[in-house]
């Protein structure tokens, strides 16, 4: 129950921060990228503003032996570069060029109503969706256990599947 | 540089922050938005409440800034539907693949130092400024 509130509450404080930083103005992040012509810094400050306090607050918060609320910490642990990881952050980097909108702000964008908003945030929720079946196949064709498996059979090794759901 | 805004942006890194850093220190979880939106789409149980809730709290934060400052949903960017429809399927699809956005890499990760975080962020950022770079060097800023 508690775990809930927190994550609303987080979710709230995420959205607010987002509007504050001008992310969900999609001329403005795009002003950001446009490196070349009339730059728009103001997006290094919100990553900067961001990781100013999430760095120092992770090393101190991973001091715990377990979060407040809940059993364990679910933090990636994979440190090894693959094509997914290339081409997953190249598509991205595409699309949020050409639109200007990333996943947070767009969601935090839909109470405005904007055409924008409504139909990129379906089509996004679409390309989700279309990895989840993607990856559904592909995991079926090379035998590689799904995850909820996994943690019911405890004596199987830790698949690529099981790693992979726990995302950045 | 005439719309640089260094202080409500970085103020807005702030909170996204401590966003970050509240959901870590009560649940134990990443504040990566794809990863927290796309767990929904094939949920695990006892995984899944906590998603909606966070997307929930997302809405409840726009739409009180709708309330507050409608100026902050002002989208100003000449594309057409197709675009963002083109532009929204390659977010989801792209970010699923590789793991994670602008939050989940961007910020969380990058705190961290994951190398994978560091490597996903600049080849984003480098797609995302190649893209800008062509629509506005080609096609005047306008697709």
């Amino acid at each position: 129950m508690s775990t809930l509130v927190t994550s609303f509450l987080a979710g709230m404080l995420f959205a607010v921060g987002l509007g504050l930083s001008g992310m969900t103005q999609p001329a403005k992040v795009v002003g950001f990228l446009d490196l070349t012509g009339r730059w728009d810094p103001s997006l290094a400050c919100v990553m900067l503003g961001a990781i100013a306090v999430h760095a120092p607050a992770y090393r101190l918060i991973r001091r715990r032996s377990a979060p407040i609320f809940a059993a364990a910490f679910a933090i990636p642990t994979r440190r090894d570069f693959d094509l997914r990881l290339v081409g997953g952050a190249a598509l991205f980097g595409i699309g949020w060029g050409l639109g200007g909108f990333c996943p947070g702000p767009a969601i935090t964008s839909l109470p405005s109503g904007h055409t924008a908003v409504l139909l990129f945030v379906p089509a996004m929720v679409a390309g989700m969706y279309l990895h989840t079946l993607v990856e559904g196949l592909q995991v079926r064709r090379s035998g590689i256990v799904h995850p909820e498996t996994v943690s019911r059979s405890p004596t199987l090794p830790p698949s690529p599947a099981l790693q992979y759901r726990h995302d950045a | 540089m005439e719309n640089f805004t260094p202080g409500a942006s970085f103020l807005g890194g702030v909170l996204i922050g401590l966003s970050a850093s509240l959901l870590l220190l009560c649940n134990g979880k990443i504040a990566g938005i794809s990863g927290i939106l796309g767990g929904l789409l094939r949920p695990v149980r006892d995984d899944t409440l906590w998603r909606v809730f966070f997307i929930a709290g997302l809405l409840a934060g726009g739409a009180i800034l709708r309330l507050v400052s409608p100026q902050v949903f002002d989208i100003a960017l000449t594309r057409s539907g197709e675009v963002f429809l083109l532009a929204g399927l390659l977010v989801g699809f792209g970010a699923r693949l590789g793991s994670g956005c602008t939050s989940g890499h961007g910020v969380c990760g990058i705190s961290r130092l994951s190398p994978r975080s560091l490597l996903a962020t600049l080849i984003f950022m480098t797609a995302g400024i190649v893209t800008v770079y062509i629509v506005n060097t080609f096609f005047g800023g306008a697709l």
